[in-house]
């Protein structure tokens, strides 16, 4: 029997990390993801794995890119500021097809803005921060529970279509401490990284295999190759050659968007039996759930679609879950980052409605209660 | 509304009413209830005004912060000015010391305890004046048992400091049965 203990989602994120078998941490400590850093400080002397506090998020972003290519399991945590700092290596992870994840504990922004307080400011920022037509895997959990799970989830990804993730907790669930209840020893799927099987002289690195992922080696096995950020070949060397590099953009994005059915999540609660559709994830999906429970208690007709997988994001699955609906309404914590994509999904066969709250509080119910009556008007 | 118990402990930074609110919803927990704890502080390490916040429920919790609370604790002047206007009509108000004299709202139970005085005079530091409180708010309301708080006080304190927390919190228990709550 699991203990019951009172947990923080930045420590859940902190178990499920070494659950999933992170073996080396690099970051640069930043409010609100510090106690990611304390706990993996504290945690993973004694499993064997590394901590480095290094000089900056640069370096951070950086070190966790050479660990995974050595073949740890490696990420960082960090926030808004840090993430943007990190944004030239994350698309330098992604061009060299190395499995890192990078948590970003959102909070308040642009740039320092208010550092203790919420946000859900970098969705936007998850999915184009690093320049160029690479594709990207993000995650945001709405509890503390489904942080543990969720961040095994991320590792699991990475590992799997060999890419950076990013996992986008917000303030006010990377500091949230609820109910956790979770066997340490619980058999949970974990992946690791597909390593080739040929001899090193056959290996061809960044092959154009079927499904898009090629094995990875690591370094220090006797496989030589070449990572580099400049556009390669399947050798890992540079090429301009034309068809070399479409082919190999088209790879990159391919092997996530054309998995998506196998990558994205979400929650699904009376969409079917609504006429009026919530979207909302992260911590603001419990306050559309609570608006969407008094609300069906008055018999009015509201469903919740979450999802948790922010990028790649399922649009055959969003469209079927908005058909015919009276509206759609997308409370978020910004300017309606994630609002757009419903908007560009549906693209104008539904009413979509932005409900923004950029004063660092979290969207409170009522104001979710007040817009959907006002819909139904 | 589920939530049963909306519980707003607030003060100055460096007071402990983050770590108050952390024990107090973990000794939910150990009571079998639901409980969440979250809170709102400056970057300040020291001062400013800090608000913790405890959901505890039977039921699932969902939306996790505190609006309106049915239980405030203000630990502060400034807090007091702050967040006195968001208790429901007919919560609990726990003042410490004079905080908030002379400008009491209307129409919720006001129960005024020296909490900062008490753990001064008894444990000769002013540390601990955030579980005395946590004795105060049980000794009033009842929201954990004692049995739960004392298991909570052990988890979230090393051994030899446990102890004294744990006589910390019945002085705040003892101290509960002395006040005389008041209207205004």
């Amino acid at each position: 029997m699991a203990k019951v203990r009172l947990v923080q989602g930045n420590e859940a994120c902190a178990m499920g990390a070494l659950k999933a078998g992170a073996s080396f941490y690099a970051g640069y400590p930043i409010t609100p993801s510090t106690e990611i850093a304390e706990h993996m400080a504290e945690m993973m002397p004694a499993c064997g794995a590394r901590f480095i506090q290094m000089e900056d998020e640069i370096a951070s972003a950086g070190a966790i890119i050479g660990a995974s290519a050595a073949g740890a399991k490696a990420f960082t945590a960090t926030s808004g500021p840090g993430f943007s700092l990190m944004q030239e290596l994350v698309g330098y992870a992604a061009i060299t097809e190395i499995p890192v994840v990078f948590v970003d504990v959102q909070r308040m922004g642009p740039s320092t803005g208010l550092p203790t307080l919420s946000s859900q400011g970098d969705i936007q920022q998850a999915r184009w921060g690093s320049h160029g037509d690479h594709s990207i895997i993000a995650i945001a959990p709405n509890s503390v529970m489904e942080t543990y799970y969720q961040t095994i989830k991320a590792f699991n990804l990475a590992e799997k279509y060999r890419t950076p993730v990013i996992f986008l907790l917000d303030e006010e669930i990377g500091h949230l401490r609820e109910r956790f209840e979770v066997d340490e020893n619980e058999e949970i799927e974990i992946i690791n990284r597909e390593k080739p099987t040929c001899a090193p002289e056959d290996y061809v690195p960044f092959e154009n295999v079927a499904g898009g992922v090629p094995p990875m080696a690591s370094f220090g096995e006797g496989y030589r190759y070449h990572f580099t950020g400049l556009t390669h070949n399947e050798k890992g060397f540079y090429s301009s050659a034309l068809p070399v590099v479409d082919k190999f953009n088209r790879r990159l994005v391919d092997k996530i968007e054309k998995n998506v059915k196998d990558i994205f999540e979400c929650e699904e609660l009376f969409v079917d039996d609504c006429d009026v559709l919530l979207i909302a994830y992260g911590s603001v999906a419990r306050s559309a759930q609570e608006a969407m429970n008094e609300l069906r208690e008055a018999g009015v007709k509201v469903g919740l679609f979450r999802p948790i997988t922010i990028w790649p994001i399922d649009e055959e699955r969003i469209k079927a879950a908005c058909a015919g609906k009276k509206a759609v309404i997308v409370p978020e914590m910004n300017l309606g980052q994630y609002a757009r994509e419903v908007e560009r999904i549906v693209a104008g066969s539904v009413p979509v409605k932005k409900l923004c709250r950029v004063d660092s509080e979290l969207v409170i119910p009522e104001e979710i209660i007040d817009m959907v009556k006002e819909v139904l008007k | 509304m589920a939530t049963k118990w909306k519980i707003r402990l607030s003060g100055t930074g460096g007071q402990g009413v983050i770590k108050g609110a952390v024990i107090l919803a973990e000794g939910a927990l150990i009571d079998g209830s639901n409980a969440t704890q979250s809170q709102v502080y400056g970057p300040e390490s020291r001062g400013g005004s800090t608000r913790a916040e405890v959901n505890i429920s039977d039921q699932a919790i969902l939306f996790p912060k505190v609006e309106n609370p049915n239980l405030l604790l203000c630990m502060s002047p400034e807090a007091y000015d702050k967040y006195a206007k968001d208790l429901i009509p007919g919560g609990i108000l726990i003042l410490d010391g004079e905080v908030g004299k002379g400008k009491e709202i209307p129409g919720v139970k006001i129960y005024r305890c020296p909490i900062t005085e008490i753990c001064r005079e008894a444990m000769g530091s002013e540390l601990s004046a955030n579980v005395v409180a946590l004795g105060v708010i049980n000794g009033i309301a009842n929201l954990v048992s004692f049995d739960a708080m004392v298991e909570s006080l052990h988890r979230n304190f090393k051994a030899k400091v446990a102890d004294l927390n744990v006589k910390a919190y019945q002085l705040g228990l003892d101290a509960a049965k002395k006040i005389e709550p008041y209207t205004v």
